[in-house]
């Protein structure tokens, strides 16, 4: 399309204001491991002190609704990667149905997710409100919810704020589909695929614990 | 409407990750002593190598953003070792 | 000012609090920055009077707790670290590179607004009741048995964090992304590195600082142990989370500082600075190794022996860049023709104090002296070396540097000279007494202490009253020559960098045309005529 657009008098040119953007959200990106990275050292100190209470904490998990987020998350960066491909004006339908196609897969995330919650809660094993646990393991059960509310809770929000800027984006895509719109939903999707890798690790050091045994 | 398929390396890539994600949770259930968690990390790394390689574009990108991406991680395993090594290490 | 510059582009009020023009956030950041520095300095003063005598008798031991606590709260999170990032920094870096603005300025000004939400949900704890838990807020205490408002300052401070990494990243995606052309990265100012690098600083640590905040609200706030013992928790975890952002925090308070300095320096020895390869790495060695060392915040905790020798050992590493940095600064100066302006007087105090501050740094990070010195006023007044005698000196150095070319307007040099000196006689009066103390053997926190102390307390406490005094006087004669002042020309001080290559004040969008660059930086010479970096 012809590069009529107007770009803010810092940049050059378009193509250096999109780059610039894209290296921006890297830089985001990289705050955002640190940020969960925090919460790993708890979790890899405390698995560490407490291997068994992790085990035992790990098997009260639910497996099926933690295996189906994963590959519903999985399956909705694939259409966030597919709606960067198809965002172009005469493909600008696909690429909307596309984002809503990932919206949609964000929200059952997060109803599976608040049923996951209310189970955890009527079997206590929520900390600070109910929480009860067999007394071997306890306190490392205790220090394992913990980790995994915090944690859960964390990249729910930012599920959340996904989902808000996927929606955004699908209205000004339909909009107008100019090359600042790109920009910004190659940026959006590079966020929501991050959230996507912060799931995978949540889902290895939360499910997969003591399953074996 | 003009045509569109979904890229063929997006498709192969989605299909990878859960082929991954049902090889890790069968894993899960083997007793592999220690090695369960050794192997779910790994996996997970794998996951989430395809997620950025593929879906992220890493693989088209130049070493600056490379870079970029991979400052974090570096950093990351700054905080881990460093934080683990007082915690492994008393007597 | 009769041309259009960007202080005249508009004087409402919204043109002010919705400005996206970087000069003018420099300027918001400015003046929020005068308030918090106030309200430190008065935390600071009641402290000081406080301690003239041996006995409590101005404030009750609580009261002195939640003093020093706000005291450090508000210098660390809301003046030290947002200092010369957000105001030289915002105002200068598009300007030295020869940008029109920084990358994102939306970002920043979102920056400045979280910068004071953060500040004001601080201040309401400080003044609601305040917090009594010193700044490093220590679980337990802080999570399960202090009376105080934990988790309101700590949600203020949370805000803020997202200020300094907004911050970070624009800075470095500007100085990416938007250099002049033929400004590459070795003809780059050294104040640009050392922004780079703390801009690293900025981003990789706060947001474990974030998290870390986040768990003791969890903690407090949830009644969820996380770091209690009582329910196998660790309270040394909290630390390593704590120290994992706040030994860095001290990186990202002085490389700014670090960088002024070169400017200086440069400008008033009329001379490059020596070295420039190494002085540039060593910015970025500093924020690297500095990661690695936040353990010595530690050594009697109860951290690992092993733990505690690596950390030592790492301690001494970091310092070799700032060393490095020193003597080249030296060499600058070595057969330089030195001119004695304000700006000049600052750097010079800058190099003598943050000498002694770095080298009393390295008695701490000794193991067994540690042992002894730890938690003693010895470790106040190095820090406050550092913090106060270093980055505090360079903020007002670059300040009165830069103030004719943000401002448009020329200083008194004689009251700037003297309010120099007597800041650096104030200065050591206050703080070297307290080497003596604390090698002695009085523990910081501390409001009673034993009457053989009181000499060099009512000297600290005696200069303190020199220092505030001297730090007063800026805001008369500076504030004075913003009415009154004689207007500066575009390049007061004949330096070759970019952002004196326009006018003084520079116009909204800084450059009529853009700069090329074709020499490298510091192209200074003794009679005065200096090569400006662009053609």
């Amino acid at each position: 399309m012809p590069d009529v657009e107007a770009f803010a008098p810092q940049y050059a040119s378009i193509r250096h204001r999109d780059e610039t953007a894209e290296l921006g959200m890297w830089v985001f990106i990289a705050t955002e491991v640190l940020l969960f990275g925090g919460l790993m050292l708890g979790y890899i100190v405390y698995r560490h002190a407490y291997p068994t209470a992790f085990a035992a904490a790990g098997r009260h998990t639910d497996i099926v609704i933690g295996t189906a987020n994963t590959a519903i998350l999985l399956t909705s960066s694939f259409l966030v990667a597919c709606a960067v491909d198809a965002f172009a004006a005469e493909t600008r339908k696909i690429c909307i149905t596309l984002l809503s196609g990932a919206i949609l897969l964000g929200l059952i995330f997060i109803v599976l997710k608040g049923i996951e919650y209310s189970d955890e809660y009527r079997e206590h094993l929520v900390p600070g409100i109910n929480f009860s646990f067999e007394p071997a393991n306890a306190d490392g059960a205790q220090l394992f919810f913990v980790f995994y509310f915090v944690a859960t809770s964390v990249h729910a929000v930012h599920m959340l704020v996904g989902i808000g800027l996927l929606a955004v984006l699908a209205r000004l895509t339909y909009r107008s589909p100019d090359s600042r719109h790109r920009a910004a939903l190659h940026s959006a999707a590079l966020y929501w695929h991050f959230v996507d890798v912060v799931w995978i690790f949540l889902f290895a050091l939360i499910y997969l614990p003591g399953r074996s045994t | 409407m003009t045509r569109w398929r979904p890229p063929l390396p997006l498709v192969a890539a989605w299909l990878v990750l859960l082929a991954l994600l049902a090889t890790t949770v069968t894993l899960a259930y083997r007793p592999l002593g220690s090695f369960n968690v050794v192997v779910a990390l790994a996996i997970g790394t794998l996951k989430a190598a395809t997620v950025a390689a593929v879906f992220m574009e890493l693989r088209h990108r130049g070493p600056r953003t490379l870079l970029f991406a991979g400052a974090g991680l570096f950093w990351l395993g700054i905080l881990l070792w460093l934080g683990t090594m007082d915690f492994l290490t008393r007597t | 000012m009769n041309e259009d510059n960007y202080l005249n582009a508009g004087y409402s009020l919204r043109s002010w609090f919705f400005t996206t023009d970087h000069k003018r956030i420099a300027i918001l950041y400015f003046a929020s920055l005068i308030v918090f520095f106030l309200i430190g300095g008065a935390a600071a003063t009641a402290i000081r009077i406080e301690l003239v005598t041996p006995q409590a008798d101005l404030v009750s031991s609580d009261m002195y707790n939640r003093l020093f606590t706000m005291h450090g709260i508000i210098m660390v999170w809301f003046f030290l670290i947002p200092s010369i990032p957000n105001t030289l920094g915002n105002f200068i870096v598009p300007l030295m590179i020869g940008a029109r603005d920084l990358a994102f300025p939306r970002l920043n000004l979102l920056s400045w607004y979280l910068f004071m939400l953060g500040g004001g949900v601080t201040l309401f704890a400080i003044f609601a009741g305040g917090v009594d838990t010193g700044w490093t807020f220590y679980t337990p205490f802080s999570t399960l048995y202090s009376n105080s408002y934990v988790a309101v300052a700590v949600t203020g401070v949370f805000i803020a964090g997202f200020s300094s990494i907004l911050t970070g990243l624009n800075f470095i995606v500007t100085i990416h992304r938007l250099r002049a052309p033929g400004l590459t990265w070795y003809r780059l100012p050294l104040f640009l590195w050392s922004l780079y690098a703390t801009s690293v600083i900025l981003v990789l640590a706060t947001p474990v600082l974030a998290m870390t905040l986040v768990l003791i609200v969890v903690e407090r706030v949830l009644g969820v142990g996380i770091f209690d013992p009582k329910i196998g928790g660790d309270p040394l975890l909290f630390q390593h989370l704590f120290w994992f952002y706040s030994h860095p925090a001290v990186y990202i308070m002085i490389l700014p500082g670090m960088g002024v300095i070169n400017e200086l320096i440069s400008c008033f020895s009329r001379k490059q600075v020596f070295g420039y390869k190494f002085v540039a790495w060593a910015s970025l060695a500093i924020a690297a190794l500095g990661f690695l060392v936040w353990g010595h915040h530690m050594f009697v905790s109860g951290q690992s022996l092993l733990a505690s020798l690596v950390f030592s050992f790492m301690s001494f590493m970091v310092a070799v860049p700032s060393a490095i940095k020193v003597f080249n600064w030296t060499a600058t100066l070595h057969k330089g023709s030195i001119r004695f302006d304000a700006p000049m007087l600052y750097a010079l105090g800058f190099i003598g104090l943050f000498t002694i501050g770095g080298l009393t740094g390295l008695f701490l990070a000794c193991l067994a002296y540690d042992v002894h010195a730890t938690d003693t006023y010895f470790v106040v007044a190095h820090f406050h070396y550092i913090m106060v005698g270093g980055m505090v000196t360079a903020y007002f150095g670059g300040l009165h540097y830069w103030w004719p070319k943000i401002t448009g307007r020329l200083y008194s040099e004689y009251w700037a000279r003297t309010a120099a000196v007597l800041i650096f006689f104030g200065f050591n009066l206050t703080f070297f007494p307290q080497f003596i103390l604390g090698a002695e053997g009085m523990p910081r926190r501390y409001h009673v202490y034993p009457p053989e102390f009181q000499v060099w307390n009512v000297l600290s406490s005696g200069g303190a009253v020199i220092l505030a005094i001297a730090y007063l006087m800026p805001l008369v004669y500076l504030g004075y020559s913003l009415f009154f002042g004689r207007r500066a020309p575009a390049n007061p001080w004949d330096a070759p960098g970019l952002e004196w290559q326009t006018p003084s004040p520079p116009p909204e969008y800084n450059f009529d045309t853009q700069p090329v660059v074709t020499r490298p930086p510091y192209q200074y010479s003794p009679d005065f005529a200096a090569e400006p970096q662009n053609a």
